[in-house]
């Protein structure tokens, strides 16, 4: 059975079971709320790795023919192709790179009219064009299947809905399954006899139909819808204790900021709806027209930069990422779920998705640096800064994740595609692990994230130091765990560029963050795990609910790397079939830019290892041996200053809410006050005076002397006649007699002498 | 055969009937008025069907008709009679004027 165009069934599982909870969770109790939420994700789960196998089938399978030609015409919703054209453009696409593929024979009548050269549309040129070059030898073209229904219709153009199933949305519906069915069961004991269980499951529920929905849409209409459904659920769970004016706050502030690249968003939508010829939203659609020649390259830069706007503020860049470190205010669960695995990387997953916009509009192939490749490096450097004066091991996590998001958006910058994606991946693991972690251990500690607060843990947590030990080891990227492997490959994509020279401040950006990964995040496991408990009673360690998922989570931490082992790994013979196997089933082939594949660098390799190490060492003397320059910010007036800028988030925050909010509140609300007294007063009054004058002239004319009139004529009519024919009617039979008699008569004349 | 000394006296009947309707007081009268009327109308009746019976022997219908008249007449002098005497009982009047309940 293919379930490849069954997909949607996934979301609509989540959404029944969010319903369930939604309706009968009060009714039903914590514990089958619970159940159901767990139920519904493994069903999905399930499912989603079959998805996954048989996309993998499919690409080492791919249909020829007319099961390709058909594939397409769903695929692009509207670029009108014969079975011929397709066949040809195969052809001429696998011919270049060598092998044969059997061209539309199963249809001999149509075979008859093919003319093979001259029929192809600009789009199927492109793709061929793009085809050939990204080949490699091994690549196919293997079209996404897409299944759609009519949304609505506005004139000739019908909007559809569907599901668009690739490598990497089946890749995202395996990731969000996992880590998704991970945090149900953790919650279960994290949220033990909250108030509002049931609440928190019903949202979980719905973030998680939402997201799935998201990487799932097949076009930029259906995305935004999902985008701001999970947008709508960070708002919802991060307030979830909003008893306290601190999370509430929080909770708005994360809205109301991500709304402000929302605004972005929904524009470069309709820019990119407009430049592809405003017929059609679909994802494929606008990637074909902005790789055909024809595009037009500032619209789509423009676009380009709007729908940044939307990943800049969901992602956590520089400068909208200030949200991110106050949504840990939300319970742990769903900082791991929604504000470090899944939900932020939304943002990514949209360059991921809308990739030859990017590329084209940005010129990524031809420039060594641009707009989205800076702000990510910058956003990766600036968060790891912020990580190391935070106290709140939370929000060195959060400075982590907006140092992490900065590095992925870098490599989609940078052209390194599948090492964006691949570092999206794996992160969701680690990160998830190092939260949910962060997350057992205040449940030990009294439900404080204060490092301060905690320290020689390892005793007592033996199941969670061990985790947190690997996925911070995985996070620093020290061989040969997950994040080596991703992190590696991003900073061999910068140092490769795409033709266009190497992106060497992203690299040095990239390698100055390796290093203060590894620092902050050994700050936070020695401070955590080291020295002597500082707080108060007796830690211990959490139950199985809580521990068996982080140990799935950091297996997967070790594991995971290995799906895209790197071809030349210092000479190391592999057989082909198990390197880069991320690369050959994720990256697209259809509608897709002609990025180089990235090859595996010995020397960045081994340096940046190696500064993971010293950031580790650094660590490790500074926090544990106690040794180095202690109290400098006491004695040096520079490191104070610097100490200073950074704890206060370099002034960002002020900067928004003091400088910006509240020098445009004045002079705001003074002009809307104006603008009220003085236009809106005066289009009040003056309404209410001219509809006086009409109501006195209603009034006196209309009503008191025609109305009236009309009324008081018909009475006094009336009773005049009354009166009149009131003397005719005698009751005398004899009278009545005569009239009638008379009426006779003259009806007579009238037959006799008219007639 | 001439017919217009048929119609003559039926013409003659005819307005005396009418004249007895609307000028006397005495409802008993102008029901005998009434029935003054109807056999003005049989008079013309029979007359016009003795006249097509000369020429059609089949044709009787101007008779039959008149059968029918005095026999609907004898009803209508049944009714008329019977309010008659229940508006004597409830007056003890037989004056059509004294009967104007309906006046204006």
């Amino acid at each position: 059975m293919n379930l490849l165009d069954k997909v949607w069934i996934v979301p609509a599982i989540m959404a029944t079971s969010f319903l369930l909870i939604l309706f009968f969770g009060k009714r039903a109790g914590t514990k089958a709320t619970a159940a159901i939420g767990i139920a519904a994700v493994s069903i999905c789960l399930v499912f989603s790795v079959v998805v996954a196998g048989q996309w993998i089938n499919r690409v080492n399978h791919p249909p020829t023919g007319a099961a390709l030609a058909a594939d397409i015409k769903q695929a692009n919703g509207l670029t009108p192709q014969t079975p011929n054209e397709v066949g040809s453009e195969v052809n001429a696409a696998t011919t270049d790179s060598g092998e044969t593929v059997a061209t539309g024979d199963a249809q001999p009548s149509t075979e008859a009219q093919a003319t093979t050269e001259s029929q192809a549309t600009t789009e199927s040129q492109a793709t061929t064009e793009s085809q050939s070059t990204a080949a490699e030898g091994e690549h196919e073209t293997v079209p996404p299947v897409v299944r759609t229904v009519t949304w609505f219709e506005i004139g000739p153009i019908h909007f559809e809905a569907g599901t668009l199933l690739d490598g990497l949305a089946a890749m995202m519906l395996v990731t969000v399954c996992i880590i998704s069915l991970l945090v149900h069961i953790y919650s279960t004991e994290y949220l033990h006899g909250d108030e509002r269980f049931t609440h928190y499951y019903a949202f979980l529920s719905l973030f998680t139909a939402s997201m799935l929905f998201y990487v799932l849409s097949s076009n930029t209409l259906q995305m935004l819808v999902g985008w701001e459904l999970v947008g709508v659920c960070s708002f919802a769970l991060i307030g979830h204790w909003w008893e306290e004016k601190k999370n509430t706050d929080a909770a708005l502030k994360a809205f109301l900021t991500n709304r402000v690249g929302d605004m972005g968003l929904i524009i470069g939508v309709v820019i990119t709806f407009f430049a592809a010829g405003a017929t059609s939203f679909n994802v494929l659609h606008i990637n074909e027209y902005a790789l055909s020649g024809g595009a037009n390259t500032t619209l789509l830069l423009v676009g380009a930069l709007c729908l940044f706007g939307g990943v800049t503020s969901k992602s956590g860049q520089f400068p909208l990422h200030t949200w991110l470190p106050d949504a840990m205010a939300g319970p742990t669960p769903v900082s791991a779920l929604i504000h470090a695995a899944t939900m932020v990387v939304a943002g990514v997953y949209l360059i991921a998705r809308l990739y030859a916009v990017f590329f084209q509009g940005l010129g990524i192939g031809s420039s060594s640096l641009h707009y989205v490749a800076f702000i990510g490096g910058f956003t990766t450097i600036m968060g790891g800064a912020l990580a190391f004066v935070q106290t709140d091991l939370k929000k060195v996590l959060a400075y982590s994740t907006i140092s992490q998001l900065g590095y992925m958006v870098m490599a989609l910058g940078v052209g390194a595609w599948t090492a964006g994606v691949f570092h999206l991946f794996t992160h969701a693991f680690f990160k998830a692990c190092l939260f949910l972690g962060a997350g057992s251990v205040s449940h030990a500690c009294h439900h404080t994230f204060d490092m301060r607060e905690m320290g020689g843990l390892r005793k007592h947590m033996k199941v969670t130091h061990i985790t947190f030990l690997v996925a911070t080891l995985a996070l620093a990227g020290i061989v040969p765990l997950a994040g080596f492997w991703s992190k590696d490959e991003i900073l061999a994509g910068a140092a490769q560029g795409q033709g266009g020279g190497a992106y060497t401040l992203m690299l040095v950006f990239g390698l100055i963050t390796a290093f203060m990964t590894a620092a902050y995040m050994g700050r936070a496991y020695w401070m955590t795990f080291w020295g002597e408990y500082r707080g108060h009673g007796t830690p211990h360690e959490s139950p199985k609910v809580i521990t068996v998922p982080l140990a799935i989570l950091a297996s997967c931490a070790v594991v995971f790397g290995f799906l895209n082992f790197p071809t030349n790994f210092f000479g190391l013979e592999i057989p082909k079939g198990l390197t880069v196997r991320f690369e050959h089933y994720v990256q697209p082939t259809f509608a897709f830019p002609a990025v180089q594949a990235i090859d595996f660098r010995p020397v960045i390799a081994i340096i940046s290892t190696l500064l993971a190490g010293a950031g580790l060492a650094a660590a490790y003397i500074y926090y544990e041996r106690n040794k180095g320059p202690h109290g400098l910010t006491g004695r040096n007036r520079a490191a104070r200053a610097g100490y200073t800028f950074l704890e206060n988030k370099y002034y960002l925050d002020t900067l928004y809410t003091d400088i910006i909010a509240a020098d445009t509140k004045g002079p705001l609300a003074r002009a809307a006050y104006w603008f009220n007294q003085n236009v809106l007063d005066g289009i009040v009054d003056g309404a209410a005076s001219v509809s006086k004058k009409v109501s006195v002239f209603v009034y006196r004319d209309v009503d008191q002397l025609v109305v009236d009139g009309v009324v008081n004529g018909t009475g006094l009519v009336s009773e005049e006649s009354g009166q009149f024919l009131r003397r005719m009617q005698t009751g005398k039979v004899q009278q009545y007699a005569a009239i009638l008699f008379a009426g006779v008569v003259v009806l007579a004349g009238v037959l006799v002498f008219v007639v | 055969m001439l017919i217009n000394q048929f119609l003559f006296l039926g013409a003659i009947l005819f307005c005396i009937g009418v004249y007895g309707v609307l000028a006397r007081r005495n409802l008993v009268l102008v029901l005998m008025s009434i029935e003054l009327i109807l056999n003005a109308v049989n008079i013309n009746l029979v007359a016009f069907g003795a006249m097509w019976h000369a020429t059609d022997p089949a044709n009787l219908s101007g008779q039959v008709f008149a059968l029918f008249v005095i026999a609907v007449a004898a009803a209508e002098v049944g009714v008329g009679l019977a309010l008659v005497l229940m508006i004597y009982r409830n007056r003890q009047s037989i004056d059509a004027d004294d009967v104007d309940l309906l006046k204006g």
